[in-house]
């Protein structure tokens, strides 16, 4: 019986390791099946990856890293998939070796997870220094299969897997952020966030109680992230029709099972930070993670921390589901005046910290240096040199990265530690091409009476006109008048096409507005509404009253023209046959721009005095009452003299005598 | 008679013509003195606008009139201006031949009771004469159309103007013995605003004195009238809120126009006493004196019927000026209404106390309320306790006017009855007090 048992667990055991350590090998026949793509066939140009120093390969492309695009997605799930050839073989099955070893003991079959890690560093053109972290983590599982309960969790989050099964998430996406992305001098982000908290999940659409979800959703990510999202209710949640699709596999449209809340006053600070850098399996330890210093991070520009979780698919025919999970945190530092004018930088200087090796469980670790504007290193240095450089079309444009494998241990060369450094070599920075979309906010008017908020969208594409969604929240105590929408582009009427409007109720719901706007190229679109300042009670203000209150973000989200595709000049550099139609990929990006919050101010009453309110207005009341009463209750009556002092003496003595009185 | 009418209605549609031309017209359409969330032109605009978006004007909470409002305006909202004028002119002339016919009745008695003797033969000095009654009709048309409230309210497009025009109507109605009419008017003014409810007594009580019908509850003819009646009212009632329903197939207007009146969830300031009072509220107490501040409304009706059962006219006046003072989203159209009634009661003139006072806080508290509202809004160099101040004491001088004009009533009624110059028991000339 016990050989028997034996026999058994050993069986178990060898069929795991096989299994995990031939998944590599079925990958790359899954690979094989697909049709071939551009990425495909550039990345089986590429040589091994020993090979690969000091190697410029123009043709390699890896456009996996940064793409918020959700039209892209498909294209994007391909090159994950591809991408896995690509990494450290022989890392990857150590380490799930082990972690096979680990769980024979459970007797569980194990359920494939990896998890990459990443950072982009991207010098601006105003001399910030943009840093965007990236961990992933994918998980070959599926949270709802019936009759299955997920309870063993290896890399991914125990709490937010658990979140997703209890309250049914399709998809949740939360950010958290510090300052203002200023789009005009900094360019496009890679993931574009508002001021302040924004959350926004997709629920399964076996959720009978959306709402009750989302309250009890909202309560629970506050506790995970130590945010104040309890403040998310009815009156600041919205569902909008158009603007927020879902981003993973799955094509629920029908946005009752969508919710949607921005806080704008939403403070991020440490305690924010510190609950999210242990949603990594190396936690602040290892790897990337070891940069992420509060203390560095917060004295930034620009700070913001993101959570998206998504299914993807587990293959290329989709037959089963993976869960995604990316960790995204993305900072621009302002060296340029903090360093004496000096465009100099270095990890240390950044992060203080240097990189000494990568997440041991990370099948990939990568940091990509953006050098587009210094093909020829006439304009700045990097030290070390990079290792490969990597093209890719992000955000419509085409830009070459230095890229440093951590997983590599010629990386950190002798000294055993990685500390880029970039020294300009002149002072004067790269043009920066204009952001194609723009989008402003401000509030026009004067007094605490009226207001008319402006939108003010660009389009800054010399020949292009496309259509973007304009999703605007508005709080119910600033009572916006829809007759006074007002849509004007170059000076001329631009009907929208498309109008979503939810009116407010008071303290229950905001006013939704979604508009389908065409944009005219090269113009500025100007959206005006009119509102209407609410007198609040009391206790409604915020402790600060006359700071105002905030409005969120605006939300603009379009298909925006690709700058490669803009460009007709590129031709010396690609075959002609290949230049005239513009590819299809490449031809349009999707974009979010999230407009600055506005601040405003409501008529407030007297915060000291409800007592002598209430007194005052209740003795107006009482006089009125009280004169009434009067004249109802009295007759007229003649008035006869009163009798002198003392006789009402003698007459009270005599009441007491028992006599008659006087 | 009909000549000088003519030219007063002339001249205040001319000046409203000039007014809605001018810049003042666009100031006066955000003033929250002229116009309420109920009211408000701009709100009715709104309406129009989120029915066109396919949206029902009831899903928000902008759009507060009755269904009724909606269909009105869906035909003529390229005519507003002229409803708006057309609906003052309504209510002055329906007041003018009211009053008429009033006094005619007020006299017609005066007559019969010197003939049966019944006045004190002190009380000549109090007898009306036809010379002095002659113009009251035309005074009330004067005052109402005329009366700077009455054409801020107009030129601001506040449908208080059509409210106003359909308690008119009402009261012409009454006055002329149409039991069926007074009952659909009263219906359709209680429709749009609950509070004209309080008018359905003395309606009744005018009725019943037109049909000598003695009030006493052990007449039959006296409950088979008031049935009849309250079930005229009653059945327009039901008509008209049907009607409204099928107008947009939803019940959704009943808790978004009648709730919103009764709980006052908007407290945007306006001349009245509820909106200060309730943002400064305690959330424990908000329902206890929510309630207690619209019962207060309504309360008045029964002792004021008791006292005034033989003079429904005056219990007419005084219920609509108290509607306008202690209603939960008051506006200057609501006074222009009860003032326009003061020339009726001219022979009080001589009991009045301190009609100077009162005249004297009401003008200055006008010419305050857009001073102070300027201070706290745009200049900021006040804050909401100055305004609140000023509605409070438009409120005093209000109850003060209401009630001074309710004393020389009673007292006027107390002389014709035991003579004007009363003597003491020791034969002085005798003061009359209260007790």
């Amino acid at each position: 019986m016990t050989s028997r048992r034996c026999i058994l667990l050993s069986v178990v055991l060898l069929w795991c390791i096989t299994h995990a350590s031939s998944e590599k090998q079925l990958k790359l026949t899954e690979d094989k099946n697909k049709p071939p793509t551009d990425v495909d066939r550039s990345l089986s140009e590429k040589s091994p990856e020993g090979q690969l120093h000091a190697q410029k390969s123009e043709e390699t492309r890896d456009t996996s890293k940064a793409e918020p695009d959700q039209a892209e997605k498909a294209k994007s799930e391909k090159q994950f998939a591809s991408k896995e050839a690509d990494v450290n073989r022989d890392d990857i099955s150590d380490q799930q070796g082990k972690g096979v070893n680990d769980e024979a003991e459970f007797k569980r079959p194990l359920a494939k997870d990896q998890f990459q890690e990443e950072l982009v560093i991207k010098p601006l053109p105003s001399g910030d220094i943009y840093s965007s972290f990236q961990f992933r983590t994918r998980w070959d599982i599926d949270f709802f299969q019936p009759g299955k309960k997920v309870s063993h969790y290896r890399l991914f989050p125990k709490s937010l897997g658990q979140l997703i099964s209890k309250f049914s998430v399709r998809e949740l996406h939360i950010s958290f952020t510090q300052g203002y992305w200023r789009t005009m001098q900094w360019g496009q982000p890679f993931l574009p966030a508002p001021p302040g908290a924004e959350l926004w999940v997709w629920f399964q659409d076996t959720v009978t109680d959306v709402d009750g979800a989302w309250k009890e959703l909202t309560n629970v990510i506050s506790g995970i992230f130590c945010a104040s999202l309890n403040f998310i209710d009815t009156t600041n949640t919205v569902q909008p029709t158009a603007s927020f699709r879902s981003l993973g596999v799955g094509n629920v449209t029908d946005q009752k099972f969508l919710r949607y809340a921005l806080l704008p006053r939403e403070i991020v600070c440490t305690e924010n930070l510190t609950p999210w850098k242990k949603l990594l399996p190396c936690g602040s330890k290892a790897g990337l993670a070891v940069l992420l210093k509060s203390e560095k991070l917060f004295h930034s520009s620009f700070f913001s921390q993101a959570v998206h979780i998504r299914p993807i698919c587990q293959d290329w025919q989709c037959r089963t589901m993976a869960w995604e999970l990316r960790q995204t945190l993305n900072v621009v530092f302002d060296l340029y005046t903090t360093g004496q004018n000096k465009k100099e930088w270095s990890l240390f200087k950044m992060f203080s910290r240097t990189l000494t090796e990568a997440c041991p469980l990370a099948s990939s670790s990568k940091v990509y240096i953006d050098v587009t504007d210094n093909p020829q290193g006439e304009l700045f240095e990097l030290h070390p040199s990079s290792a490969t450089l990597n093209q890719a079309v992000v955000l419509g444009d085409r830009r070459t990265y230095a890229v440093y494998d951590l997983k590599m241990m010629d990386t950190f060369g002798s000294l055993r530690t990685l500390n880029i450094v970039l020294r300009w070599k002149t002072s004067s920075g790269a043009d920066m091409l204009r952001p194609l979309l723009h989008g402003e906010r401000y509030v026009a008017g004067y007094g605490l009476q009226t207001g008319e908020i402006h939108t003010l969208i660009s389009n800054n594409h010399p020949y292009r006109a496309f259509p973007v969604l304009l999703l605007d929240v508005v709080p119910w105590y600033l009572r916006m008048y829809i007759h006074t929408l007002t849509v004007t582009s170059k000076a001329l009427p631009n009907k929208p096409s498309y109008i979503h409007y939810q009116p407010s109720k008071d303290r229950v719901r905001p006013h939704l507005l979604e508009m389908l706007i065409q944009l005219p190229p090269n113009s500025v679109t100007e959206v005006t509404v009119q509102f209407e300042r609410a007198l609040l009670k009391w206790t409604e203000y915020t402790p600060d009253p006359n700071h105002g209150l905030y409005v969120g973000s605006s939300v603009i989200s379009g298909l925006v023209p690709s700058v490669v595709a803009m460009d007709t000049n590129s031709s010396q550099e690609y075959p002609l046959f290949s230049t005239f139609f513009p590819c299809k990929e490449e031809s349009s990006y999707f974009v979010r721009v999230y407009t600055e919050p506005l601040l405003v101010n409501l008529p407030t009453p007297d915060f000291s005095m409800p007592y002598n309110v209430i007194c005052l207005t209740c003795t107006v009341v009482a006089v009125g009452y009280g004169s009434l009463y009067n004249l109802l209750t009295r007759t007229f009556q003649v008035e006869e003299p009163s009798p002198g002092l003392v006789k009402r003496l003698a007459n009270v003595i005599r009441y007491f005598r028992g006599v008659p009185p006087l | 008679m009909a000549a000088p009418l003519t030219l007063v209605l002339i001249i205040a549609v001319t000046i409203r013509a000039i007014l809605f031309r001018s810049s003042l017209a666009e100031l006066l359409i955000e003033r929250v003195e002229v116009v309420s969330p109920l009211n408000a032109w701009k709100r009715v605009v709104e309406g129009l606008a989120l029915l066109d978006l396919g949206v029902s004007p009831y899903s928000g909470d902008v759009f507060h009139e009755t269904p009724l409002i909606i269909y009105l305006f869906h035909f003529v909202i390229d005519y507003a201006d002229i409803v708006f004028m057309v609906a003052d002119g309504i209510t002055a002339v329906a007041l003018y031949l009211a009053v008429q016919d009033y006094n005619k009745n007020v006299f017609r008695k005066q007559k019969y009771a010197l003939e049966g003797d019944r006045y004190p033969a002190d009380c000549l000095e109090l007898i009306r004469s036809p010379k002095e009654m002659y113009y009251i009709p035309l005074k009330v048309a004067l005052f109402y159309l005329l009366n700077p409230f009455t054409i801020f309210s107009c030129v601001a497009k506040s449908t208080c103007g059509l409210n106003n025009a359909i308690v008119a109507l009402f009261i012409l109605s009454t006055i002329k013995g149409s039991a069926l009419l007074s009952a659909i008017f009263l219906a359709v003014a209680t429709y749009q605003s609950i509070y004209p409810l309080t008018l359905f007594v003395p309606a009744l009580l005018y009725q019943l004195q037109r049909l000598y019908i003695p009030v006493s509850l052990y007449r039959t003819s006296f409950w088979l009238f008031t049935l009849q009646y309250a079930s005229m009212y009653l059945g327009s009632l039901c008509v008209i809120v049907c009607l409204s329903f099928f107008l947009l197939n939803t019940w959704d207007f009943i808790p978004s126009v009648y709730g919103f009146i009764l709980s006052v969830p908007d407290l945007t300031p306006n001349i009245g006493l509820f909106w200060y009072f309730f943002a400064e509220m305690f959330e424990h107490f908000r329902l206890f004196f929510i309630c207690v501040f619209q019962i207060n409304v309504f309360f008045y009706t029964i002792p004021l019927s008791v006292k005034l059962k033989e003079h429904p006219v005056f219990l007419m006046f005084m219920q609509i000026a108290i509607i306008s003072i202690f209603k939960s989203y008051p506006t200057v159209g609501d006074i222009s209404l009860y003032m326009a009634f003061l020339p009726v009661w001219n022979h009080l003139y001589r009991f009045l106390r301190n009609i100077f006072l009162v005249a004297c806080v009401m003008l200055a508290c006008s010419a305050l309320f857009p001073v102070l509202w300027h201070l706290w809004i745009y200049a900021g160099s006040a804050n909401s306790n100055f305004y609140y101040a000023i509605t409070l004491l438009f409120n005093v001088g209000q109850i003060l006017l209401v009630s001074d004009y309710f004393y020389a009533f009673l007292r006027r009624e107390h002389h014709l009855t035991h003579g004007l110059y009363l003597k003491r028991k020791d034969g002085s000339e005798a003061t009359l007090v209260l007790k």
